[in-house]
């Protein structure tokens, strides 16, 4: 299938700070790619490379097949993109900032006016269009801009972190929105950190991690990453645990009072857990094992915070 | 992408800054009360002649209006991150700048014109000719000044941008023949004055009543244009620049 974008040998410095190291991918015709990783990973700086808003330090980027850098203008033309503040103008209204963007993709004024309404009637938001988006909570404001980004109706949306810190309406609200574009054929590139988010919408994520993509695959594959592994959650009283203790660990993650082990060698650990509770005197208050999901393989891939 | 549909797509960012930015009370007040002020306080105790007092008047008024909106408004973008939502429209940085430069200038020039109208009361007699060329392009002017004033530093503090802007803009207002006419200064003040584009405005404006200036009307007019282009230019040349250091 056809490339809507191809980046190669990204790379992306701030000053001495490497904060995207050489990372290429391609996304295909009607697929919603996902870029999922834990804050600071370089999802951000990533989407703005590609709409233009960053000069990648090293890399090619092309988009619909051409030059990104050299055709950037008029690429964005069949663009639309929510950048990861959820940024309207505040002093205008709703229906201002719709007919704005209408402009400035040359849009006819009759054809902006009708898409306008049917979108702000899409979002739930056409009651509220001639008051000021100042008086907007974040869900709403997250939803205008996405009305905005799909008013010159692109073929390819831009999306960084679309529900991000957004009420359980608004996020419901929008993925459902972001599905139906695609059903219609378009192409979505989006970013974030939430894992059931991408499971649920992409067909493909990369994982990136410290501005590095560590795997890129359908999310069912991505689990599968994993199988080979098996997550062994245990945890004792008094809670106490000395990881170099268990020998042919992967990862070990303290969540609450449960330890959390990956491992291939299920046996060893569990002979291992218990010989360790019998000699320190601790009670095993409880133990069992799981095949990892798609957060456990994302928690091995990107490696959790308190280990 | 062409000239021309860029132009008329910076026609939707003009539009954006009248809603938001005319009204805005450090407009209001830099750009309207402000010159009244300081008009004021130049009238007192001097006894001026009408053409004098004209010229004067229109010149600040010209001045302080079609710089009171440029300077802060990327600023204030930059804040609201309202500017990435531009940049990442189908549109160059040079047409968000073409489009703050017009802003600034339809400001000017609604107020300008009319102030301008005080003239019917004032039986001087003004040669429209020279008047409203000589406006229409110091206004032009100003406002590219405004957009080389926005560039740098590249802030999100809008009042950072004020107060350097204030401290150029009467700088140049000083130097400039506003005060005591060009001839009547030493010669180093002269040289000085010649760096103010307002200095270029009060001479032209000076020949449209029937006092004399100092300078060739053509020079007035060219030093204008030469400004205007200077200024617009290295103005989108530093944006460009810094671009980058707007989004964090
Ligand atoms: N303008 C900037 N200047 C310096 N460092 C930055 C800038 N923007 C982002 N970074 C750093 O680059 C890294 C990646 O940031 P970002 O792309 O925003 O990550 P994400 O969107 O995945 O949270 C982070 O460590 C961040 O602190
Ligand atoms: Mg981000």
């Amino acid at each position: 299938m056809e490339d809507i974008i191809k980046a190669e040998h990204l790379t992306k410095y701030y000053g001495d700070f490497l904060a995207v190291k050489d990372i290429s991918f391609s996304v295909k015709k009607g697929e919603i790619f996902g870029f999922l990783g834990p804050n600071g990973a370089g999802k951000t700086t990533t989407i703005r490379m590609l709409t233009g808003i960053l000069k990648p330090s090293e890399g090619k980027i092309r988009i619909f097949g051409l030059d990104a850098e050299k055709n950037m203008v008029s690429l964005k033309e069949r663009m639309g993109i929510v950048p990861e503040m959820a940024n309207p103008y505040i002093d205008l209204t709703a229906m201002q900032n719709m007919m704005l963007i209408g402009h400035l993709y040359g849009m006819k004024k009759k054809e902006m006016k009708e898409r306008s309404i049917e979108l702000l009637r899409l979002f739930g938001l056409y009651e509220k269009r001639d008051k000021k988006v100042h008086s907007f909570s974040k869900g709403m404001k997250q939803r205008l801009s996405l009305a905005m980004a799909m008013l010159p109706d692109p073929e390819l949306l831009f999306l960084d972190e679309p529900t991000s810190g957004l009420d359980v309406m608004s996020a419901r609200l929008i993925k459902r929105i972001i599905k139906d574009e695609n059903k219609n054929g378009k192409t979505v590139f989006m970013s974030t950190h939430n894992m059931n988010d991408a499971n649920e919408l992409c067909n493909r994520i990369a994982i990136i991690n410290h501005g590095k993509i560590v795997a890129i695959d359908t999310p069912e594959r991505i689990k599968r990453i994993g199988r080979e592994h098996t997550v062994i959650e245990f945890s004792v009283e008094p809670f106490r645990f000395d990881k170099n203790i268990v020998p042919d660990v992967e990862k070990v993650k303290v969540m609450g009072d449960k330890i959390r082990i990956y491992t291939k060698d299920v046996d060893t650990v569990i002979k291992n857990i218990v010989n360790y509770a019998r000699k320190e005197g601790l009670k095993i208050i409880s133990l069992n094992t799981q095949k990892p999901s798609l957060e456990d393989v994302f928690v091995y891939l990107v490696g959790g915070k308190n280990e | 992408m062409s000239k021309f549909s860029q132009f008329s797509r910076s026609l939707a960012i003009v539009k954006k800054d009248m809603l938001i930015f005319y009204l805005k009370g450090p407009v209001i007040i830099m750009g309207l009360l402000f010159p009244f002020f300081l008009f004021g306080a130049f009238l007192i105790g001097r006894n001026l002649s009408h053409e004098y007092l004209f010229v004067a008047l229109i010149s600040m008024t010209a001045f302080f209006t079609s710089t009171a909106v440029g300077p802060t408004i990327i600023p204030w973008e930059t804040r609201g991150k309202t500017f990435e939502r531009l940049m990442s429209s189908p549109i160059s940085i040079t047409t968000v700048l073409l489009g703050d430069m017009q802003a600034s200038f339809y400001f000017g020039l609604f107020i300008t014109s009319a102030i301008s109208l005080i003239v019917i009361f004032l039986h001087i007699s003004l040669n429209l000719l020279i008047f409203i060329p000589a406006v229409i392009l110091a206004l032009l002017t100003f406002s590219a000044m405004t957009i080389l004033m926005s560039s740098y530093p590249p802030t999100d503090v809008p009042a950072d941008v004020m107060m350097l802007s204030s401290l150029v803009k009467f700088t140049l207002l000083f130097i400039s023949g506003i005060f005591v006419p060009l001839e009547k200064l030493p010669l180093y003040a002269r040289a000085v004055s010649a760096i103010s584009p307002l200095t270029y405005l009060v001479d032209a404006l000076r020949y449209s009543t029937n006092l004399s200036g100092y300078f060739p009307l053509w020079i007035d007019l060219l030093a204008l244009l030469l400004f205007a282009l200077i200024f617009f230019f290295s103005g989108v040349a530093v944006h460009k620049k810094v671009l980058e250091r707007r989004f964090t």
